[in-house]
């Protein structure tokens, strides 16, 4: 299997004190929005993007892997969310989300594995250091943002789990709580929410288990209290706000692959030669850009990830 | 029956400028929101989103002022149905450009593969383009030219323009179908309450000739 090897040192992260004093750097980024830049045809800037809001998450290390990029205003991240299980609008959800009640929370581990369990959300916060990981983020509509996440890698939750030989995929499941989640009473899509992963795929040190952003508790509209970012794959394959973990030896079914197999796959590898049926992933909007930039294979990360689908029609691979 | 749009100066004058002010609104709102943060963190997305949106809207709303003239104190209504076809073509221009110009930003190759291959891009452009022919042809000069009969036949074209139109806005959503089929099932109804007016006319041309 891939090693995966950070391309920063400790020495690289960002100094605390700087990275306190970040969203005056994001201020004077929103003044300009990127925009500007390009073509020299400005594009409406957000104004005075909100400053980051609740508890803050200690992280013990920061790795870039967005390649120095700016990451997206937190106005932009948190108020700019598909998550169907309060509305479909992208508006919506950030409004709506007050509804989910994060704590108590519990995940269920269940099927191939020595040691299924309950993990109290409490727990899971502290079983392993919080890192921070700037990751690209490429949704299947073809708009991106850059993410300062924190959390920890799934790998390290699986492997104290101890799956059986028989654990080949990893299947994942959001909260299904219609009295919480108040789109889950219309049927826009099969509930609850259903995701999964090949288990190198939920392995590889890429596969963020996420807790938090911007140096805070993850927002309920963000998915809280946990979710999966998968940074190679569009961002419908990060299941939001997850409550079961199950390992199983056949391919889950996923929802929107159940919604519409001809638009959505298993894999949902970022490709930017394969086109979704109603529109082109040959390029993207990065929020705050005007101009769409070219979409890269696997979203940038095919030096860590292109190894595991060696051999695979990559075409099969959206 | 149709009438053939009048001029006459008589009661409602102010109807239609009203209307005109009313239906610049929701441009005016998207360049007020561009100014001040309330199109939100896409906001190319959420400008396009808008311009179909109205596009849509003022081409169902077009389709009310003539089903609507037999009730009773809805004559005002019929001094609409010109400005708001013509609006609802403006709209659906204003989209068009805005996706060639700022959402493609003339990136003609995408554009093109768009256009020929994609079959949701495709509908938009082809509802578009039925409506082009009514609003050149939206003029009193014209309509005298044309005939009133050729003139309304032509004018048949916005059914068709509607039809795609729903198909585009379908296609469109991944799956929360509940807005475009709202809009389906308001130009269902729009169509339904045509029906018997056809039917009463189709009765008496096939009775005419039966005479003849």
């Amino acid at each position: 299997m891939m090693r995966w090897k950070p391309d920063l040192r400790d020495a690289d992260a960002t100094p605390e004190a700087l990275y306190l004093r970040r969203r005056d750097f994001l201020r004077l980024g929103a003044a300009g929005a990127i925009g500007a830049a390009v073509a020299g045809i400005p594009l409406p800037a957000r104004a005075g993007a909100a400053d980051p809001t609740g508890e803050l998450l200690k992280a013990a290390s920061t790795v870039d892997q967005a390649g120095g990029e700016k990451p997206t205003p937190w106005k932009s991240v948190t108020t700019y969310n598909n998550f169907y299980e309060f509305a479909t609008s992208k508006e919506d959800p950030a409004r709506l989300a007050g509804s989910l009640s994060t704590r108590p929370w519990t995940l269920a581990i269940e099927g191939e594995v020595k040691k299924p369990q309950l993990i109290g959300i409490e727990d899971l916060l502290r079983m392993f250091p919080l890192q921070e990981r700037i990751y690209r983020f490429r949704c299947v509509e073809a708009w991106s943002m850059v993410v300062p996440w924190l959390g920890f890698p799934l790998g390290e939750l699986i492997k104290r789990l101890e799956p059986t030989s028989k654990a080949k995929y990893v299947l994942f499941q959001t909260l299904l709580d219609p009295r919480q989640m108040p789109g889950q009473r219309s049927r826009s899509l099969e509930w609850p929410y259903t995701e999964g992963l090949r288990i190198d795929e939920a392995t590889n040190p890429l596969t963020l288990l996420t807790v938090g952003l911007y140096g805070r508790v993850l927002p309920n509209q963000n998915g809280a209290p946990v979710r999966l970012v998968i940074p190679w794959k569009y961002g419908f394959k990060g299941p939001k706000s997850i409550v079961k973990m199950r390992f199983v030896e056949e391919q889950p079914r996923n929802t929107w692959w159940l919604m519409a197999p001809s638009e959505y796959g298993f894999y949902g590898n970022v490709n930017p030669a394969v086109d979704h049926p109603r529109w082109s992933q040959a390029k993207e909007r990065r929020l705050g850009e005007f101009l769409r930039r070219e979409t890269l294979p696997f979203n940038g990360y095919a030096p860590e990830v292109a190894g595991m689908y060696a051999g695979m029609d990559p075409r099969k691979l959206y | 029956m149709a009438r053939p749009p009048t001029k006459s100066r008589t009661p409602h004058r102010w109807v239609k400028p009203v209307a005109v002010v009313a239906l610049l609104l929701p441009l005016a709102k998207i360049g007020w929101d561009a100014f001040t943060d309330g199109l939100g963190a896409n906001p190319i997305e959420a400008v396009q989103n808008r311009l179909g949106f109205w596009a849509i809207t003022l081409l169902a709303l077009s389709l009310v002022p003539t089903p609507a003239r037999d009730l009773p104190g809805m004559g005002w209504l019929q001094r609409l149905r010109r400005v708001l076809g013509v609006t609802a073509f403006a709209y659906a221009l204003l989209h068009f450009l805005f996706y060639v110009g700022v959402d493609k930003f003339f990136d003609w190759r995408t554009i093109s593969t768009d256009l020929t291959r994609r079959p949701f891009i495709m509908v938009g452009f082809a509802a578009l383009l039925c409506l082009t022919p009514l609003a050149v042809t939206s003029t009193d000069g014209w309509v005298k030219r044309l005939g009133f009969k050729t003139w309304k036949r032509i004018h048949r074209l916005a059914y068709l323009a509607a039809a795609l139109a729903v198909v585009h806005f379908v296609w469109r959503v991944k799956a929360d179908l509940r807005r475009p089929l709202l809009f389906a099932a308001i130009f269902l109804v729009l169509l339904a309450v045509r029906l018997p007016g056809w039917v009463r006319e189709a009765r008496r041309r096939a009775g005419s000739r039966s005479v003849a």
